[in-house]
């Protein structure tokens, strides 16, 4: 084991002398204390190091000693429920060991040592299992945990296997050749989880939100980004597709957010209860927490340590999807080390490896067919916030990462003022999802989705010309059809793209729903545009009950209704007669 | 290699100094983060702190500034321990200076306990959920921006808007409906003039709040790197008194935009890679250190809530001062300079305002099961109202529909009674009443955003039959 000293201190980066033969990457013990590292550069005999707890205090000449392993992970039942630091620690034992406030130099073991699980084989002696198969299942939760062999691990044959009461670290299971297999296993956060081939992404990710399920859909595996200034709703949009998604598993990560927003999911997913399974929500959720106090080279491994354990989840053939809130705070760790290294900075000071390690975390999403025998589909789907100073898009975070995902929910500072929430800019925003998911709509919903989507979307399109004849010469000057427009843009503006995440009724919304809404509201549109032609005025049809109707549409619990009021609103408006 | 008794631990090997930078040459011993003590050459005693250090060289960053120091018979003292300040409950009524010796000239005080400025996270894990609702007693904050207990609320101001009046007015009416406890403020001045202080001590002076206050003074006149060190020392009393002692803490940090130019002179003197306007790349880090010592604890009843006050540059609210801000703290009150011409008291513009706490304090038990919907409908009508004035100033009032002039109406009657208030204390309950008598003035069918059975209990066309 390589043993140095340290030569010099500098916020959270640490160089180390004598440090020949260690690997980059490497974690190390810093100090006295035995602060937790990493390696990230190495100059001859030195090592540049990023520590992953606060610095104050270490002195130049104190050990520090290379693990020769890289920042790994445990994986294993337990994870589920969890919060983690940015390093795998679970926060309720630092609180158990250090109490409120985080004391720096704790080892903690992700996952918990002592509790036992029950293991049901699936395999015997004598089978012939590699890399990526099930030997066997636990009960974790209502996720059934499919305990695998390791992705590394060659063919070979079972010696032995039993069903029984284990904890993490026991053997379940023998190996011929290659030894035991426990419940848990390591990985390296760094490094992609094997998998047998991608998928098209072809099946939709659904969020019980209108914006998103109707109009920029996300799909499952798929890549999405949520920008927007500070108090925009980046992270209220986050919470509400960790709550209200449809995927089996969710990785939540706060990377340098608020503390009470972490609170918060804290003391809301356990009372909440997921629409599809009559669950807590917080028994497929798992938490990782670096608030924007902690320490900053912790951030940086953060999001890592969360996707790394999202798919595991999805090598069991699960749908996971995975939040990072907010991915700025990300790159500005990386920002920040690389300044104490005194790299060449690229745009703004970030390092000129900004995009490539953007990109390389993004591309670990996807629709995978699963290593291991039998026909395993995962998923992860990721959902990056990004915060650009001052609102501006064309900063380098915004910017590229808009190269590498394939939803766009650009947040508008302009509609959150009005508290037009969720507040998307709907001119702005796109998927590129949308053609590959035509089919699975014909599908599940209806033929004419594809027709009632596209005419949303000219209607709001044409509305944002039609505003600007309004500024120059007023809304008199626009003839009765023109008129229409604005009156069912403002439909679709208020009473379906606006959705209150705090509303019980309204806060999760069912995809037939939806699509009974926008029923609704096309047959308004296409009954009030019959009687313009017929010489009815736009007033006759304004004092029918109707817009008050539709502006009440959210509440209803059922599509039935919807439907019922969208055949009533078309016979009310056909009814009318032209005034003479 | 920690600090050996036997080892001298007196320097005079400072071979460069810049700024408020100073290096030592040879530092043995010496670790990451230690405050130093300067002797210079006439006698006079400054402190330092230690912020970057190797074999060859160590980084000192000198509080009081480096005028007077020279390069051959200053001396520097490491003191083997981090930057630490010294509390006890009888620092309420006291003044300060920035770096936490008394300056109102009576003694020393007598330590309970002696604690790291620097702080230590809160662990996610241990926070508990913020739920009080506290009454400020001004209308825009209660009833449309709500404050809570632990929560961290700014206020953004622009040069010459009355963002303190507001500070004090919140500080002078704040209680939480139906309690009476123990309460302090910890009032921390980062750079502001004499005449601003002043205007605090006498407003805490005149309601007799003295006693429970704790001032830090760090004036525009004195050092200013100190500066750096004064909301640290400020929030690690104010975690003391409210972890400890088990009182509610306001603290109320002003100016934090002077605070951020300390930074970035510190910034640039080490010759850092500059961020956007050449503030630090690791600025967000920094105020989040400060920003996020506030909140509350699960098994403690005290709390800490932060009011910082910072100035908009030019009122531009991209500015990375107040940017950084919002994107730490749990939303923001604006002020606004427009409204201020207009004679609005306190100018608050409640459009870019906003509190993400809101919803954690308001409701049935909290105020009233309406306070939400009401909320929602007076900040739609108004963002509609505010819109049509710019189709005004084009095509004319005339121009508008009958529906649109109650809007124009509705927005103008909203500033002048809802947000402009002066000196009143008002109640929630007065607060919601005056709302629905502004909703009032428009047709009912406009109030998509209230539920229906809220108009028939509230509205005054229902209450008055």
């Amino acid at each position: 084991m390589v043993k140095g000293t340290i030569a010099r201190i500098s916020g959270p980066v640490v160089i180390a002398d004598a440090m020949r033969g260690s690997k980059m990457y490497d974690v190390v013990k810093v100090g006295e204390e035995a602060l937790s590292g990493e390696i990230i550069r190495l100059e001859g005999n030195q090592a540049v190091i990023q520590v992953y707890e606060d610095t104050t205090g270490l002195c130049i000449g104190e050990p520090v000693d290379n693990t020769g392993l890289p920042l790994s992970v445990e994986l294993g039942p337990g994870l589920i429920s969890s919060i983690y630091d940015g390093v795998q620690r679970p926060l309720p034992v630092l609180v158990e060991k250090s109490g409120s406030f985080i004391s720096r130099g704790i080892d903690v073991a992700g996952l918990d040592r002592s509790k036992k699980w029950a293991f049901l084989p699936s395999v015997k002696k004598g089978d012939r299992v590699a890399g990526g198969d099930v030997l066997g299942t636990v009960q974790e939760y209502h996720i059934t945990h499919k305990i695998m062999v390791p992705p590394d691990v060659p063919e070979s044959v079972v010696s032995g296997i039993e069903a029984g009461d284990y904890t993490v670290q026991e053997p379940v299971c023998h190996l011929e050749g290659t030894g035991p297999v426990t419940l848990m296993q390591k990985w390296p956060v760094r490094k992609g989880r094997p998998y047998r081939k991608k998928l098209d992404p072809t099946v939709p990710l659904l969020t019980g939100q209108r914006i998103f399920d109707s109009l920029f859909p996300l799909t499952k595996g798929g890549t999405a980004m949520i920008p927007g200034g500070f108090g925009t709703g980046k992270t209220v949009s986050e919470q509400t597709l960790a709550k209200w998604s449809d995927a089996q598993i969710i990785v939540y990560i706060g990377c340098g957010e608020r503390g009470n927003e972490m609170t918060d999911v804290l003391s809301e997913f356990p009372e909440l209860v997921d629409p599809r399974t009559g669950l807590p929500l917080m028994e497929r959720t798992i938490l990782v927490a670096n608030t924007s106090n902690m320490p900053v080279a912790a951030r940086e491994a953060s999001i890592y340590t969360g996707i790394t354990m999202g798919e595991y989840y999805r090598d069991m053939g699960y749908d996971v999807a995975l939040m990072a809130d907010s991915t700025s705070r990300w790159g500005e760790a990386l920002r920040e080390v690389s300044g104490r290294l005194e790299e060449m900075p690229g745009e703004e000071g970030y390092p000129a490896y900004l995009a490539t390690r953007l990109a390389a975390f993004y591309e670990r999403a996807g629709r995978v067919d699963c290593i291991g025998s039998g026909d395993r589909v995962g998923s992860v789907t990721i959902v990056g916030a990004v915060s650009p100073p001052g609102g501006d898009f064309s900063e380098p975070i915004t910017q590229n990462t808009l190269r590498i995902t394939g939803t766009f929910w650009a947040l508008d500072t302009n509609l959150a003022y009005r508290r037009h929430f969720p507040s998307v800019n709907w001119i702005k925003s796109y998927s590129l999802y949308i053609d590959g998911l035509n089919d699975w709509y014909l599908e599940n919903l209806g033929p004419d989705w594809e027709e009632l989507r596209d005419r949303m979307m000219y209607l709001l399109q044409k509305e944002v010309e039609l505003q600007e004849i309004v500024q120059l010469v007023g809304p008199d000057a626009l003839p009765e059809s023109e008129k229409a427009i604005l009156e069912v843009t403002r439909m679709i503006r208020e009473d379906f793209l606006q959705q209150s995440a705090y509303s019980d009724t309204d806060s999760f919304c069912p995809l037939d729903k939806q699509y009974w809404m926008l029923k609704a509201i096309q047959s308004y549109d296409s009954a009030m545009n019959n009687a313009i032609e017929r010489g009815v005025g736009l007033k006759q049809v304004s004092l029918l009950p109707l817009r008050s109707e539709i502006a009440r549409m959210k509440e209803l619990g059922s599509a039935s209704e919807i439907q019922a009021l969208a055949e009533r609103i078309k016979t009310s408006i056909d009814a009318l007669e032209a005034e003479r | 290699m920690r600090s050996d008794p036997l080892m001298s631990r007196d320097y005079r090997t400072i071979n460069y100094v810049s700024g408020p930078i100073m290096f030592v040459q040879n530092p043995i011993g010496v670790s990451y983060g230690e405050t130093a003590r300067i002797t210079l050459p006439d006698g006079e005693i400054r402190t330092g702190q230690v912020l970057d250090i190797s074999r060859e060289m160590a980084v000192v960053q000198v509080f009081e500034g480096t005028s007077g120091v020279d390069n051959s018979v200053t001396n520097i003292r490491f003191t083997g321990e981090a930057a630490q300040i010294d509390v006890s409950i009888d620092m309420l009524g006291r003044i300060f200076n920035g770096v936490g010796l008394p300056r109102d000239g009576r003694p020393n005080i007598i330590p309970e306990d002696t604690v790291d400025i620097a702080g230590t996270a809160i662990n996610p894990y241990a926070r508990d959920k913020p739920s009080d609702f506290i009454q400020t007693g001004v209308s825009a904050i209660d009833a449309l921006n709500t404050l809570v207990r632990g929560q961290k609320l700014p206020i953004f101001s622009g040069s010459g808007l009355p963002a303190n009046q507001l500070a004090a007015q919140i500080a002078r009416q704040s209680r939480v409906l139906g309690e009476g406890e123990q309460f302090a403020v910890v009032f921390v001045a980062m750079g502001i003039t004499y005449k601003e202080a002043s205007f605090f001590m006498n407003d805490f002076e005149r309601t007799g709040a003295l006693e429970r206050v704790v001032f830090f003074m760090n004036l525009a006149d004195d050092p200013t790197i100190e500066r750096i060190a004064t909301p640290r020392c400020a929030l690690s009393v104010a975690e003391y008194l409210a972890f400890t002692h088990n009182l509610h803490v306001l603290v109320i940090l002003t100016d934090m935009t002077n605070y951020c130019e300390a930074l970035r002179e510190i910034s640039t003197a080490r010759e850092e890679v500059p961020g956007r306007r050449g503030y630090p790349g690791y600025m967000y880090t920094d105020l989040a250190s400060i920003y996020e010592r506030a909140g509350r604890i699960k098994g403690k009843t005290g709390s800490i809530t932060q009011i910082p006050i910072l100035t908009m540059p030019d009122d531009d609210i991209t500015h990375p001062v107040p940017d950084l801000t919002g994107y730490i703290t749990e939303g923001q009150i604006v002020l606004s300079r427009d409204l201020f011409r207009r004679g609005a008291e306190p100018p608050i513009d409640s459009l870019p305002c906003l509190s993400r706490l809101m919803n954690l304090g308001i409701g049935p038990g909290k105020t009233r099961e309406d306070h939400r919907n009401v909320a929602d409908q007076l900040y739609a009508s108004y963002a509609y109202g505010r819109d049509l004035r710019r189709l005004v100033a084009i095509v004319g009032e005339e121009a508008l529909t009958e529906l649109d002039k109650k809007y124009l109406s509705f927005a103008d009657q909203f500033e002048r009674r809802f947000i402009s208030q002066g000196d009143e204390n008002r109640s929630i309950e007065q607060t919601l009443a005056l709302g629905w008598d502004l909703m009032a003035s428009l047709p009912e069918d406009e109030l998509k955003r209230i539920k229906v059975e809220y108009i028939k209990r509230y509205h005054p066309a229902y209450r008055a039959g």
